[in-house]
């Protein structure tokens, strides 16, 4: 029944190249496209400590969604639902669906590898690999048995100027990925992201363990990328939620406590927790 | 009481302590010291270039050399790697990897006891193993006996090296979508290598120095013996063959042997700690 919703996403790409074409909307996407995940009565336990509490929430294709709250109150999690990353953890259970194009992630016979190429992650502290930078690039394509030389490093060059690093590092890119500063690191881990050609890029408070000039330049990054993926980040930089994205969820202790645009969280919210934590009277 | 009475009084006690600890190492520095002193006293008269190439002398002649017994002892220590190191290191991945699985620690286990049995014992399970059912002494057996004290040393460092791999490097992978052996074989195991090296030359150097599961495998030889099925020479057997001969020229000799041996080792200990330097202003640590 959802196949319907699945045809026209092959074609969208090819409309969204032309960058004017994506400009307008993509800052006020269209309330009416259906949403690319969407999350339906999702609780989840680490052992018997329950992490959330029954989250009903849509993520639009081509916007950037920032998930805010106060520590612990469940925002890592639920990203880390979205590609499965909590199956590493022992002891877990969840209940209800994530639907990503009509596909439930947590359904029997879902390839949980396949999850992971489609919705890539970039976390809080770059891990880069301690490899090259052309190898951490496309260390996911090897693993999809890419051998072609020229084929990687096309993708690699299409990924590093995806993430806004291909200028820096282009001479560069067979020496070690740890001698790039922390802000290149991160971007790199970025188009490592990208290289598989994900729907989804999930960051995990990416800005986090940098200084304001690279951290302007990952916001930067994030408003190109949301022409051609779909972004779902984590911050605790209200200034970064208000300035990178398009809708909003504020969480607190594992309860979506208010969804809803970006400007409208920030500017009339409709719940008194949302407007407390938002104007800093708590957490 | 003033303040400034307990102030003296923890520096005195401090100062007495500092002490302590220095006479402590100065103690435990002065065995060591007195046996290279010794080995070098007695081994470096008889020690010329006819040692590390000539055979060794019929009985009662003098002059000869342990050259076979020094590429005897190569030869075993390199056969012996050959199969500890990648048993030794997969076995460790795997016990670090999959830490938590009951063949996981099944195997951590059965390190722990084998590397707890004593050498003598290992000798004579290869000898009953490999010696007769070839009818013979043999390189090959040896090497078998090297390589089972080997394992569990290896495989030892290698798990305590992935274990130091941080938890981010595998989810980093996982997020690519590597599976767990991928990223155990993709990025932990390069990350940990360098560490795992060290440990293997740490293996080498504690195996190079065994003799009693050589006794009854490779035996001893006093020609080359170019095929890995025939009775090989070492240098720690030569050592003791010759320590409980009754010649004095033959008692010198074993001298010279003891020191080629303790020299070995020192520069492979030297060898695994100067690589460990690198590896770590490698890694910015
Ligand atoms: N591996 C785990 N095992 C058990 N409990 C966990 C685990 N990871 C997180 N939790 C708990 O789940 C709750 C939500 O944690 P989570 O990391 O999602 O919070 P967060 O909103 O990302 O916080 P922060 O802003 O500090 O990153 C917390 O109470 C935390 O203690
Ligand atoms: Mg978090």
């Amino acid at each position: 029944m959802e196949t319907a919703t699945m045809t026209p996403s092959p074609t969208t790409p090819t409309h969204a190249v032309s960058m004017d074409a994506r400009s307008a909307p993509a800052s006020a996407p269209a309330a009416d496209a259906p949403p690319l995940i969407e999350i339906g009565g999702f609780s989840f336990w680490y052992g018997p400590k329950q992490a959330l509490f029954d989250i009903d929430l849509r993520i639009r294709e081509r916007a950037v969604t920032a998930f805010i709250g106060p520590s612990g109150c469940g925002k890592s999690t639920l990203l880390r639902c979205l590609n499965r990353m909590n199956d590493l953890i022992d002891g877990v259970r969840v209940e209800g669906s994530v639907r990503v194009q009509g596909q439930d992630l947590y359904g029997p016979d879902v390839d949980v590898v396949d999850v992971r190429k489609r919705l890539g992650m970039v976390f809080q502290k770059s891990n880069p690999f301690p490899k090259s930078i052309f190898e951490n690039v496309v260390y996911g394509l090897r693993l999809q048995g890419v051998k072609n030389k020229g084929v990687l490093r096309d993708a690699c060059e299409k990924a590093l100027r995806g993430s806004a690093l291909w200028d820096e590092v282009k001479d560069r890119i067979e020496e070690s990925a740890l001698s790039l500063s922390g802000g290149q690191m991160q971007r790199l881990c970025i188009a490592r992201a990208l290289a598989v050609e994900p729907e989804v890029v999930l960051m995990d408070e990416p800005c986090s363990a940098l200084d304001p000039i690279a951290t302007a330049k990952i916001e930067e990054l994030i408003f190109q990328l949301k022409e051609r993926f779909t972004i779902v980040i984590v911050t605790h930089n209200m200034q970064q939620a208000a300035r990178v994205s398009d809708e909003t969820g504020f969480f607190m202790l594992g309860k979506l406590i208010e969804f809803d645009k970006t400007d409208v969280i920030f500017t009339r919210p409709k719940q008194k927790m949302t407007e407390d934590y938002i104007t800093g009277r708590f957490g | 009481m003033t303040p400034g009475w307990h102030l003296r009084r923890r520096k005195l006690v401090s100062a007495a302590m500092t002490g302590a600890c220095a006479l402590a190492v100065l103690v435990a520095l002065v065995p060591l010291a007195s046996i290279l002193v010794f080995i070098v006293a007695r081994g470096l008269s008889s020690l010329d270039w006819d040692f590390f190439t000539k055979l060794p002398k019929p009985t009662g002649e003098a002059g000869g050399g342990m050259a076979n017994a020094i590429a005897g002892s190569a030869k075993l220590i390199l056969l012996a790697s050959l199969v500890a190191v990648p048993v030794g290191v997969l076995a460790g991945l795997y016990v670090a990897e999959y830490r938590g699985r009951r063949l996981a620690s099944a195997v951590r286990f059965a390190a722990d006891v084998l590397n707890g049995i004593p050498s003598i014992v290992v000798g004579i399970f290869a000898y009953g193993t490999v010696v007769l059912p070839m009818h013979r002494f043999s390189a090959i057996a040896g090497a078998v006996a090297l390589a089972i004290m080997m394992v569990p040393l290896v495989a030892r460092t290698t798990e305590e090296m992935v274990l130091l791999v941080p938890e981010m490097l595998r989810e980093g992978g996982m997020a690519l979508g590597a599976t767990r052996t991928q990223v155990a074989f993709s990025l932990v195991l390069p990350a940990a290598l360098p560490g795992i090296l060290t440990g293997v030359l740490v293996a080498v150097a504690r195996i190079a120095g065994e003799t009693a599961p050589l006794l009854f495998t490779s035996f001893n030889n006093q020609f080359w013996s170019s095929r890995i099925d025939q009775p090989t020479a070492s240098l720690t057997v030569q050592i003791y063959s010759y320590a409980i001969s009754p010649y004095d020229d033959l008692h010198r000799q074993a001298w010279a042997g003891a020191l080629v041996l303790v020299v070995l080792i020192l520069a492979v200990s030297l060898l695994a700690r100067l690589f460990t330097r690198r590896l770590e202003r490698m890694a910015g640590r």
